[in-house]
């Protein structure tokens, strides 16, 4: 990690993913980012999970059209990341975590 | 609104979804395909999203039906900014619960993409607002921003499918805009998910005039109409224009209305017939403006509402002017019973100015309408495109049964057929006005070409425009041709000087048989006084001999007395 090309490192991420109902995909979902998370900021992170069909009116908040959508609300700006993050890397990158890579 | 501007037919079968849109409900026959969405194509600044929203609007105000309206482009202040000019209060609408605005806001920059999704998201707002208050209207303005949105269009279009399939399940309405392709009616292609009915808008400009047209692409199902129709955006929000070439089936009167001029009335055998076509040609300067003015006095003078298109000049200046020929329009346009459009031709293209008359018709609702001329048109439009847009004026007219007077200015040099290619043969009554030059003047005639149903003089009239308004007279015929201004006046005098001499010699006959009578009598009373100066002087001859008779006789018997005559 290189001090001059990012920010001091937060110290609190607040992450909150969005899904409908517990599909496969939603799962799939909520199971990558564990596992990025606990590689890369464990002890750092808190995950919200928003399940939209109990709550549809929370989805025009953060704008969600797309299933499943991960947004970064902390450190800031605001990141919105779709799909199952099967692709760690591309999540890495939506994540602002590829320096720690 | 009387009946005859709307009528939709009654449909089996198909079920349809009145949009409330002045004009549309007409041409599709009911309204959109109720419960099915409607693909709504057109390019930038076509009016698709005003269409949607007003779509919504109507059905919110006028059929009790909540909307919602997904906003893919606008924020809902925009939206409700800029349908306020239309007087459409979305807030208002919002809070009693028969609008829902959702923005959907899409920013491709920030989404990264790492895997597997769907567009659920989209469906559970959807289905949150719709749910929320009962929406039986949707509009879509416009889902082809996902397209720009999201890199995986397979997914995207799959999940479209799904969502129009989810759209009929939910049996709504929907409206969902696209903009126009270059091969396809979408660019996107959304043709391809709703197979119902779909909507082209286009706004073209030629020679620098921009027109709004409607074409219905397709309607399963339905019959509806297969022209471009045009229309307008304007302060009252969408109107569509149902001009078609309408049945010739409109009803007729055998009414006649005064064209106001009196002799103009009597050559007509009446006046012209109630809801029938009046052309009034001529070259310029002839008084066709005139010969408007008077029959638009004249409807105004009865009772009438008139409605007055000027592309010539402005309502001060009609005004002005024919207050020179004692016409006053300017009380009318007080009473309201006299309402003056006045604009110049180019600022509308043609179809856009039939709307606009269309639309102003159908508010005003006048009995006689007039258009001022409708040569200037032609500056819009090519002749075809003029014949097309008055016949279908003239229909239109003819079926609410209102009187139309057109003026038509014929170039100096054509020939007056020029007229009658392009629109003599849709109107019912032509009057052309002309110079008859001579003796360096030009004086005004009057010719009634033609009149449908009437019968009608076929006298040349030499036309006056006087202080005190417009006459008519009989040109002079005589060995000499046809004479007209000073030419007849002089022709005129010449015989009123003839007239007067033989009158004078006449007289002079007369005064003198009056004087050979008092000769004759003067010598019959001196005859006569001569006469009876003879019988008098022969009676008193005759007495003094009866006198003298007498008294010979006296005389001798004094004397026999005298003698002591025996003689006894």
């Amino acid at each position: 990690m290189t001090a001059n090309t990012t920010p001091p490192p937060p110290d609190r991420w607040e992450l909150r993913l969005y899904v409908a109902g517990q599909t496969p995909r939603s799962l799939a979902a909520f199971a990558n980012l564990r596992e990025i998370c606990e590689t890369h900021l464990e002890g750092q992170y808190s995950i919200e999970v928003i399940d939209l069909q109990q709550n549809p009116q929370l989805a025009a908040g953060d704008q969600i059209v797309a299933i499943p959508t991960l947004i970064r609300k902390l450190p800031t700006p605001m990141k919105k990341i779709i799909g199952d993050l099967s692709n760690t890397e591309r999540v890495l990158v939506g994540l602002d975590l590829r320096h720690i890579d | 609104m009387k009946d005859v501007y709307l009528r939709i037919p009654e449909h089996e079968g198909l079920i349809k979804c009145p949009s409330g849109i002045r004009g549309f409900d007409e041409i599709t026959e009911g309204g959109l395909p109720a419960g099915r969405p409607t693909l709504v194509v057109g390019g930038p600044g076509c009016g698709k999203t005003m269409l949607a929203i007003e779509f919504l609007v109507r059905g919110a105000m006028e059929y009790n039906d909540p909307g919602v309206f997904l906003a893919f482009e606008e924020t809902p202040a925009d939206l409700a900014k800029n349908v306020a000019s239309l007087g459409f209060d979305l807030n208002s609408l919002i809070a009693q619960k028969k609008m829902v605005i959702d923005h959907i806001h899409i920013e491709p920059t920030e989404i990264e993409e790492t895997g597997e999704y769907d567009l659920e998201g989209l469906f559970i707002r959807l289905g949150h607002a719709i749910d929320s208050i009962g929406a039986k209207r949707v509009a879509l303005d416009t889902i082809e921003v996902l397209f720009s949105g999201f890199m995986d269009h397979t997914v995207l279009r799959a999940e479209l499918r799904r969502l129009f399939r989810w759209l009929k399940e939910k049996e709504v309405t929907a409206i969902i805009t696209g903009e126009a392709g270059e091969r396809t009616f979408s660019r996107y292609g959304l043709e391809e998910y709703v197979a119902d009915c779909v909507i082209a808008l286009d706004n073209r400009v030629v020679n620098q005039i921009a027109t709004r047209r409607l074409r219905i692409v397709k309607y399963r199902g339905s019959a509806h109409g297969m022209d471009e129709y045009p229309f307008l955006i304007d302060a009252d929000g969408f109107s569509v224009i149902p001009v078609t070439s309408l049945a010739l089936d409109h009803e007729v009167s055998s009414e006649r209305v005064s064209s106001g001029i009196a002799r103009l009335d009597t050559m007509l055998g009446g006046g012209y017939y109630r809801g029938s076509s009046i052309l009034v040609s001529g070259i310029a300067g002839t008084g066709k403006t005139s010969v408007a003015a008077s029959f638009a006095n004249a409807a105004c003078a009865r009772g009438e509402r008139c409605l007055y298109f000027a592309f010539e000049e402005s309502k001060g200046q009609m005004v002005r002017n024919m207050r020179s020929i004692s016409i006053d329009l300017g009380r009318w346009t007080e009473s309201g019973l006299l309402q003056f459009h006045a604009s110049r031709p180019t600022v509308y293209g043609l179809e856009m100015h039939l709307a606009m008359m269309h639309k102003l018709v159908s508010e005003f609702q006048p009995d006689v309408v007039v258009v001022d001329p409708i040569s200037n048109l032609i500056s819009v439009g090519s002749d075809l495109q003029v014949r097309s847009m008055l016949t279908r004026m003239i229909d239109f007219l003819k079926a609410n049964q209102i009187t139309a007077l057109f003026t038509d200015l014929t170039l100096g040099g054509a020939s007056i057929e020029s007229t009658e290619v392009r629109v003599s043969s849709i109107m019912d009554t032509w009057l052309l006005l002309g110079y008859v030059e001579e003796n360096a003047e030009r004086n005004r005639v009057l010719n009634l070409l033609k009149s449908r149903g009437m019968a009608h003089s076929n006298q040349m009239r030499e036309f006056v425009l006087s202080d005190d308004g417009i006459h008519l007279n009989d040109v002079y015929v005589g060995p000499e041709g046809v004479l007209t201004g000073a030419a007849r006046l002089t022709q005129e005098a010449k015989a009123n000087a003839a007239a007067l001499l033989r009158t004078q010699e006449l007289d002079a006959r007369t005064r003198a048989i009056q004087r050979r009578r008092e000769t004759l009598e003067a010598k019959i009373a001196a005859l006569r006084a001569e006469y009876e100066s003879e019988l008098d002087d022969l009676e008193t001859a005759i007495e003094q001999e009866r006198v003298q008779q007498e008294m010979l006789a006296e005389d001798r018997e004094a004397l026999a007395e005298h003698r002591r005559s025996d003689r006894r």
